[in-house]
């Protein structure tokens, strides 16, 4: 029950953030190829309900699952519903371990209530449901609620398919900054310009980005709110501003500013008000900082060894550590949310590519292929980094598992998508 | 005549279609018209205007023209390329860099953004500080030379406005340049 109203929430609050000006333009394509090294097998079943649901929900459901390289979709085009008790026999026989059946009817206010429950086939017994009320437009929301549910129960991680990403998008010489859902799904536009926009960066609320935009001819990092379309400017120095990185807290900014020279990092209040603070000194090169997941320290590129390089420093001072040693071109780093997984930028033989390093060990895993790659952004649960991509002459955005072994390519054909960064878990 | 005026018109209205204006033509525009055809002495309808007798006078010693709009000048080029991997600004720059400095010395009002740039192969971001060390290098030319700090910005647009599309060196070369730009 308590669950019931807490989703409740979340679907008023995503009806408010429909203010912002939602484009149903899909035209964005997905490829999804490879599979996990362990696969669930799972039946969805199609939800019992009267009449014509709007959003396919468990057509969701299954898309997400299979997409995660971790399911092994059973198919059935049964109607199984959540209020019966399935064909645990039949299911076993078809070789599916879980299954999950639902239902769905209309309110009395024209929304919807969407009900689902997930079995264990092997034991015989149900593993835990819900009942999510949504409007039309939260239908796929719903979904992608229902997948998380039972990505969770299955593989005992938080799923992150209720997640969304931003990216920025060019097309005909204007850029746009998109929110859309983790599988590019739902796009709108937050902002247009007709100059660059780049280095999008979610707040830890999942309501607010920090980015850059060159709209006054020079890079000033706003936050922007994405519920009532407000916006500041947060850093508007003198010189460039830019690489804007939220504290877990959300209360700072790490940013580079060129106020003093050449770019070096600052901390910032994340409503502009104060002084920068200097974080780090170096006669040379500072950016790209990043925050770790307990807000203890901040990875950051820097050419103060002669090459760029990725350091670490406390996030209150003190003695800065290198963190990268192979090659003469390693930056872009971001920090997996339990702080043991490091993805960064490295060229290699000419080509640019998607690392993860291992922080206890050293090891270092080439997560891409192409060497046109950057802009690396974990998933909040970090099974996932998404990234940038090149390939026909155009910028394209990827989702691998941290293992490589499953890709989600997002692409269009009407434009550039780029700068992808993953949002926070929803509340 | 008339016929020169009805041609005239004619071109007049095809300019302002062109604008994607819907204004029409009346008599005043008429007469402007009218008074372009006979130069810009101001012999229009309203008679003649007091300054098709009048004598600009020049003195020798002092230059009339902004030769910041000489485009044979020195002061046209306002660009500055740099070797690969390089921020330093080439002797080649430094007439140039001199005659801009030069120039905003003695015209202390204005004022110039120093435009960075790079090439688009590496990080975004990272790219940006390499166009700011670009541009740094050249406002610190500038301001070794007299010009003061109130007058210049240097900013980056790192790999993001490039000049040369293209993956070939030459458009590489063409995107690794400050860029000076009058406000």
């Amino acid at each position: 029950m308590n669950r019931t109203r807490v989703l409740f929430r979340c679907a008023t609050a995503l009806v408010l953030a429909g203010a912002v000006a939602i484009s149903h333009a899909q035209d964005m394509r997905l490829d999804v190829s490879g599979v996990g090294a362990t696969q669930y097998p799972i039946a969805i079943g199609t939800f019992a309900g009267e009449g014509q649901l709007p959003e396919d929900i468990a057509a969701v459901i299954r898309n997400d699952l299979a997409a995660s390289g971790m399911f092994r979709i059973i198919d059935t085009n049964a109607v199984i519903s959540d209020s019966a008790t399935p064909d645990f026999a039949a299911l076993r026989s078809q070789g599916a371990d879980s299954v999950v059946g639902g239902s769905w009817s209309r309110l009395a206010d024209g929304r919807y209530d969407i009900r689902y429950r997930l079995s264990d086939t092997v034991r015989q017994r149900g593993l835990g449901g819900e009942s999510i009320v949504a409007g039309a437009g939260d239908l796929r929301y719903a979904g992608h609620r229902a997948a998380d549910f039972v990505f969770e129960k299955i593989t005992g991680q938080k799923g992150i398919f209720s997640t969304r990403i931003a990216f920025i998008t060019k097309q005909g010489g204007r850029y746009r900054l998109k929110i859309a859902d983790w599988d590019g799904r739902n796009e709108q536009t937050s902002l247009t310009s007709p100059e660059p926009i780049i280095s999008p960066s979610w707040a830890p609320d999942g309501n607010r980005l920090a980015y850059v935009s060159f709209e006054s001819k020079k890079p000033v990092v706003y936050v922007h709110t994405l519920n009532t379309g407000q916006r500041k400017a947060v850093a508007n120095f003198k010189g460039s501003n830019s690489a804007p990185a939220w504290s877990p807290d959300g209360k700072t900014l790490a940013v580079a500013l060129t106020r003093d020279g050449l770019s070096q990092i600052y901390l910032i209040a994340s409503d502009g008000s104060g002084e920068p603070t200097r974080l780090v000194s170096s006669s040379g090169i500072d950016t790209e900082p990043y925050f770790s997941g307990d807000g203890k320290s901040i990875y950051f590129t820097s050419d103060r060894g002669g090459s760029p390089q990725i350091y670490r420093v406390a996030t209150d001072g003190g003695a800065v550590s290198r963190v990268t040693f192979d090659g003469t071109y390693n930056v872009s780093p971001r920090v997996s949310p339990d702080g043991r997984k490091l993805a960064f930028v490295t060229r290699r033989d000419g080509g640019f590519y998607i690392m993860i390093k291992d922080l206890a060990s050293g090891a270092e895993t080439r997560l891409s292929d192409s060497g046109q790659e950057e802009s690396p952004s974990f998933a909040p649960n970090g099974l996932w980094v998404m990234y940038a991509t090149r390939a026909g002459g155009r910028d394209m955005l990827m989702a691998a598992s941290v293992d490589g072994r499953v890709k989600q390519r997002m692409s269009s054909d009407t434009g550039d998508i780029r700068e992808p960064t993953w949002g926070p878990f929803g509340p | 005549m008339n016929r020169t005026r009805t041609l005239w018109t004619l071109l007049v209205c095809a300019a302002l279609a062109g604008c994607g204006s819907s204004v029409e033509l009346d008599e005043s525009q008429e007469a402007i018209v009218e008074s372009r055809d006979t130069g810009a002495a101001g012999a229009g309808a309203d008679g003649l205007g007091d300054s098709s007798r009048s004598v600009q006078q020049i003195d020798a010693g002092q230059q009339q023209q902004d030769p910041l709009d000489d485009p044979a000048g020195i002061l046209a080029k306002r660009s500055v390329y740099f070797e690969f991997d390089s921020f330093v600004v080439q002797d080649e720059y430094r007439p140039l860099v001199e005659a801009h400095a030069r120039y905003l010395t003695t015209n202390r009002g204005r004022r110039i953004a120093i435009q960075g740039n790079t090439d688009d192969r590496g990080s975004r971001e990272y790219n940006l500080a390499l166009g700011q060390k670009r541009a740094e290098a050249v406002r610190r030319s500038l301001a070794v030379l007299g010009v003061s700090d109130q007058q210049m910005e240097a900013v980056s647009f790192g790999e993001e406005r490039p000049r040369a599309s293209g993956n070939d060196e030459a458009a590489h070369a063409e995107n690794r340049r400050a860029d000076i730009v009058y406000q």
